[in-house]
């Protein structure tokens, strides 16, 4: 395994990160982890630098995307019983 | 008034996502292995305090929470959501069970005067005993006018013009610092604490009795 590639690193921070915010998603968090790694091994044979920072900005989308989730939800809960 | 010291006050409660359970006995709620988080109208307390130091409006903001040792992790939230510094007032677990908004308002009046803050954020109610008092009564304790349900906010010197949602409508007043602000729904959009910020609020300020 010779992956002395300078993304290694973003890439596992990406990893943590999603599973920090994935832990209050909806559905479970077992059930996000398991998405989640999932997704990550799909593209594990991913080799072009180009195509690794592609997918970090999606994952990083992903998590803007999963902060907006919960406001919105935290939010609609808050309005209808107050 | 670049030197305004903010208190923001931070309930640890049940989380909302969670459904309550009452004991078999009546004599409360589960609160064992239930997921807890910081009340939602405080978190958007503390974005408000927080907006106000990244204005440069203000130069502190102090994250409070009485209750037992848990607690620090909602004031660890707050550190992570860009307070400065968390104050925990620690009370034993049984004793908590009879903390109210009275002996809160006391211990946050007691604290404003010791850290001289020149305003008090805080929720407008907390989402478990929905008592909607603290604010009111913090106030009444320091004799600080009062803004509550506060829709918006804007601080100009140590005039404060506040929007509150009342029946039927908002109503515009001005209050003079220092005072006290309870939050409603519509002020703020808080921030999500990042894994990130989390561990450097770990490792920066370790809350501190009181």
């Amino acid at each position: 395994m010779k992956m002395a590639n300078s993304l290694r690193g973003e890439v596992l921070t990406l990893y943590k990160n999603l599973l920090h915010v994935g832990r209050e998603y909806p559905k479970g968090a077992d059930y996000f982890k398991r998405r989640l790694k999932a997704a990550f091994l799909k593209n594990k044979d991913v080799k072009d630098p180009e195509k690794i920072k592609e997918l970090i900005l999606r994952g990083e989308f992903v998590i803007k995307e999963l902060e907006a989730l919960y406001f919105l939800r935290k939010y609609r809960a808050m309005k209808q019983r107050y | 008034m670049a030197d305004l010291r903010v208190l923001v006050g931070v309930k640890r409660v049940i989380d909302f996502a969670v459904k309550i359970r009452v004991k078999p006995d009546k004599s409360g709620v589960v609160t064992d292995g239930v997921k807890h988080s910081m009340n939602p109208f405080c978190e958007i307390a503390v974005e408000e305090a927080v907006r106000l130091k990244e204005k440069k409006l203000a130069k502190e903001v102090i994250a409070v929470s009485c209750g037992p040792l848990q607690c620090q992790e909602t004031i660890r939230t707050a550190l992570a959501m860009g307070a400065d510094r968390g104050i925990h007032v620690e009370v034993s677990e049984a004793e908590a069970q009879r903390l109210g908004p009275l002996q809160v308002s006391r211990l946050l009046s007691a604290l404003a005067q010791k850290e001289k803050v020149g305003l008090v954020l805080l929720g407008k109610q907390a989402i478990d005993d929905d008592c909607n008092q603290t604010g009111q009564m913090t106030a009444a304790m320091l004799d600080w006018p009062q803004g509550t349900f506060a829709s918006k906010l804007a601080l100009e010197g140590d005039k404060l013009t506040v929007e509150r949602e009342i029946d039927g409508g908002l109503e515009t007043i001005r209050l003079k610092l220092p005072a006290v602000v309870t939050t409603d729904l519509r002020l703020n959009e808080p921030r999500y604490a990042t894994l990130p910020n989390i561990m450097v609020s770990w490792a920066r300020a370790r809350p501190k009795p009181f």
